[in-house]
C-alpha cells in the first residue's frame, strides 16, 4: 500500500514538472522553423525566437480545450449542414486565358512562368 | 444637413421626389472625404471618377423614373470584395496590384440595385485583426477619437459611415469584424446566418466561417442592404437556398410579449464598467417596451476564443496557400529555384499578423497535432453551437455587450497578440455557431467613445435582429451625434 502511494506521488511529481516543462515551450524553435518550411515560409533568427514565444503563449493557452469534455461529440465542419451541392454538367463561359494571366507576375504566352524547378 | 449626412432611405425620398440627384449625393461625399480622409484614412482605394460617372448615369435612369433601391447611393466596399478591373488588395502587400477579371456577387448585387461605389475601404491585412493596425497601407483612425483604433477588421468601413464619407458600406465578419467596429465606431452592423449572403467573390480567411454584411447609419437602412445582399447564389456551394423575406416589414413590429436572453457567461469580470452600464440600461429599456429579459446560460462560452483561434488560422493557412508569387500577387525576384521564390514571395508578401496566423494554423493541422488541436477545436465547436440552440429554446433573441472595452488606443495591444484576440471575446461565438448578429450604438462613455449593443438570433432569423433592434432604436434616445472631425 505504502510502496503503492509512495509510487503514485513520484507520478504525481513528474506530471507536474513535464507539466511545467511544456508550459515553458509548447513548441521548441526547431519546430518552429520546420513549420515555417511546411508554410513556404522563412525568417530570421530573431523573428523565430519571436514566433515561438508567442505561438507558445497561444498554445498555452489553447490547452484549456482539454478541460472540456468531448466525448462521443461529433465534429463540426460546418454551422448549416448541407449535402453535396450539385449543379447541371453544362459548358459555360468561362475566364478567358488573357484574363486569367493578366495578374501574373511572370507570364509568356499561355503559360505562367516560375524559376527553374529541375536542376 | 448635408447629404452625405443622410441614410438610404432619407436619400432615396429626395431623390424620388426630385429634391436632389445622385451627383449632387455622390460630390457632397467626396467633398467630405476630401475635408476627413487624411485625419480617418478609411479608404484604401478611392474610386472617384467611376463614382461620378455611376452617378450621371444614375441620374439619367431617375429622370426616366427607373428608380431602384440604391439608385445612385454611394456605396463604399471593405477591400477584400472582387471588383472587376479594380484593385482589391485584401491590405497585403502580396495582393497590392491585384486587378479582379470578375465580379464579387454582392458588388454584382449592389450594383444592380443601383448603387454607385466610392471606393475600397481599409481594413487589417487579409481581415486578421481587431484594429486595422495591421493594413499594409497603413491605420484607420477612430472618427470619435483619432488616437484611438476603428477596430477590425472592416475597420475602414465602419469609420467611412460614422463620418459621412458613405452612406453605407460593405464589410465581412469572421469572428466578429463587422460588429466590433461597428460597436466601436457607433454605427449600425449586420453579420448575417453563414450561407445567407454568397462568399463568391470575397477573398476567404477562414470559409467556414466568413460572411458578408452590411455597415448602416440606422436599422432602416440594414434592413434594405439585408434585402440586397441576401440570397441563394448556385456560384458559392455553401450559400444556402432558403427564402429571403423582405426584411423591411420588420421595423415597425415591436417586441411585445417577447423573451430576451441574457447570456450570463457575457457578464465577466475586465468588461468596463461604462460598457456594462450601457448595456444594463439597454435592458431597461428592451423590458419597458413589454419584452421580458431572462438570464440564459451558454456554458462553453469560455473556449470560444480557444476553439476560433485554431479553426480560423488552419482554415486561413490552407486558404492562403495560394498566394505564391505565381498566379497573381507580389513575386520576389531573390529565389534562385521554385521552392525559394515560394519562401520568399510569401515571407516579404505577408505581414507579422498573417504570418502568425498561417504558423499556428499550419501547426494545429500538421501530423501529430491534428487530434489534439483541430479536431478537440471542431468538438468543442459542436458544443458551442448546442448551447445556443438551447438558449433559443427559451427566447427569441440574446442580448450581449459586443466588446468588454471601448475603442482602444492605437498600438495599445499590437504587441501582444492574445490581448488583442480577447477583444473578439463576445462576438466570436456567433460564427462558430453560423448564427446571425447584429449591433446597435446604445450609448457612449464619458470620454465621447461609443457603446453597442449585440442581437443574435437562430439561423436565417435575421428578421428578429432587425425586428429588436428597430424597437429599440426608436425608443433609446440616443439623439443623433457626430464625430467632431
Amino acid at each position: 500500500m505504502r510502496l503503492a502511494a509512495e509510487a503514485s506521488y513520484v507520478v504525481r511529481i513528474w506530471i507536474f514538472l513535464e507539466n511545467i516543462r511544456r508550459k515553458v515551450l509548447k513548441i521548441q524553435k526547431d519546430e518552429v522553423t520546420h513549420v515555417a518550411h511546411l508554410a513556404r515560409l522563412e525568417f530570421t533568427e530573431a523573428e523565430t525566437e519571436k514566433f515561438t514565444a508567442q505561438l507558445n503563449n497561444i498554445l498555452i493557452y489553447m490547452d484549456m480545450l482539454n478541460r472540456a469534455d468531448t466525448t462521443g461529440v461529433e465534429p463540426m465542419t460546418h454551422a448549416i449542414a448541407q449535402k453535396n451541392a450539385f449543379r447541371e454538367d453544362l459548358v459555360k463561359e468561362s475566364l478567358s486565358r488573357e484574363a486569367t494571366l493578366a495578374n501574373a507576375p511572370d507570364a509568356r504566352g499561355d503559360f505562367f512562368r516560375v524559376p527553374k524547378v529541375i536542376e | 444637413m448635408e447629404l452625405n449626412q443622410l441614410t438610404i432611405h432619407e436619400l432615396q425620398e429626395k431623390i424620388k421626389a426630385g429634391e436632389t440627384t445622385s451627383t449632387e449625393i455622390v460630390q457632397a461625399v467626396f467633398r467630405r472625404i476630401d475635408a476627413v480622409e487624411k485625419d480617418v484614412h478609411a479608404y484604401i482605394l478611392l474610386t472617384r471618377e467611376m463614382a461620378l460617372e455611376g452617378a450621371a448615369r444614375a441620374d439619367e435612369e431617375i429622370k426616366k423614373g427607373n428608380i431602384k433601391t440604391l439608385t445612385g447611393i454611394p456605396i463604399a466596399l471593405k477591400d477584400l470584395l472582387c471588383t472587376k478591373g479594380v484593385t482589391t488588395t485584401c491590405a497585403s502587400h502580396i495582393l497590392h496590384n491585384y486587378v479582379p477579371p470578375y465580379d464579387a456577387t454582392v458588388v454584382e448585387k449592389l450594383r444592380d440595385a443601383g448603387a454607385v461605389f466610392t471606393g475600397k475601404t481599409n481594413m487589417d491585412e487579409f481581415a486578421m485583426g481587431s484594429s486595422t493596425e495591421t493594413s499594409y497601407f497603413g491605420i484607420t483612425k477612430n472618427p470619435w477619437d483619432l488616437e484611438r483604433i476603428p477596430g477590425g477588421s472592416s475597420g475602414g468601413s465602419a469609420a467611412a459611415v460614422v463620418a459621412d464619407e458613405c452612406i453605407a458600406a460593405i464589410g465581412s465578419d469572421t469572428g466578429g469584424s463587422i460588429r466590433q467596429p461597428a460597436a466601436l465606431c457607433g454605427v449600425v452592423g449586420m453579420k448575417p446566418t453563414y450561407g445567407r449572403v454568397s462568399r463568391y467573390g470575397l477573398v476567404a480567411f477562414a470559409s467556414s466561417l466568413d460572411q458578408i454584411g452590411p455597415f448602416t447609419k440606422d436599422v432602416e437602412d440594414c434592413a434594405i442592404m439585408m434585402n440586397i445582399l441576401a440570397g441563394y447564389d448556385p456560384r458559392e456551394s455553401t450559400s444556402v437556398p432558403a427564402d429571403v423575406p423582405d426584411y423591411r416589414q420588420f421595423l415597425s413590429r415591436g417586441i411585445g410579449g417577447w423573451k430576451v436572453g441574457i447570456p450570463k457567461e457575457y457578464f465577466i469580470e475586465g468588461i468596463d464598467a461604462e460598457v456594462k452600464d450601457a448595456i444594463q440600461q439597454t435592458i431597461k429599456v428592451i423590458e419597458g417596451m413589454g419584452a421580458k429579459c431572462i438570464e440564459v446560460s451558454l456554458p462553453h462560452t469560455e473556449y470560444c476564443l480557444a476553439v476560433y483561434y485554431i479553426i480560423a488560422p488552419a482554415e486561413a493557412s490552407s486558404n492562403l496557400a495560394r498566394y505564391d508569387g505565381v498566379k497573381y500577387g507580389f513575386r520576389s525576384l531573390d529565389g534562385r529555384d521554385l521552392m525559394e521564390m515560394y519562401k520568399k514571395s510569401r515571407s516579404a508578401g505577408f505581414g507579422a499578423e498573417v504570418k502568425r496566423r498561417i504558423m499556428l494554423g499550419t501547426y494545429v493541422l500538421s501530423s501529430g497535432y491534428y487530434d489534439a488541436y483541430y479536431k478537440k477545436a471542431s468538438q468543442v465547436r459542436a458544443l458551442i453551437k448546442q448551447d445556443f440552440d438551447e438558449a433559443f429554446k427559451q427566447c427569441d433573441v440574446l442580448l450581449t455587450p459586443t466588446t468588454p472595452t471601448p475603442a482602444f488606443k492605437i498600438g495599445e495591444k499590437t504587441d501582444d497578440p492574445l490581448q488583442m484576440y480577447l477583444s473578439d471575446i463576445f462576438t466570436i461565438s456567433t460564427n462558430l455557431a453560423g448564427i446571425p448578429g447584429m449591433v446597435v450604438p446604445c450609448g457612449f462613455t464619458r470620454a465621447g467613445l461609443p457603446v453597442g449593443v449585440q442581437f443574435l438570433a437562430g439561423h436565417f432569423e435575421e428578421g428578429k435582429l432587425i425586428q429588436i433592434a428597430a424597437a429599440y432604436e426608436k425608443n433609446a434616445n440616443l439623439g443623433k451625434r457626430r464625430p467632431k472631425l
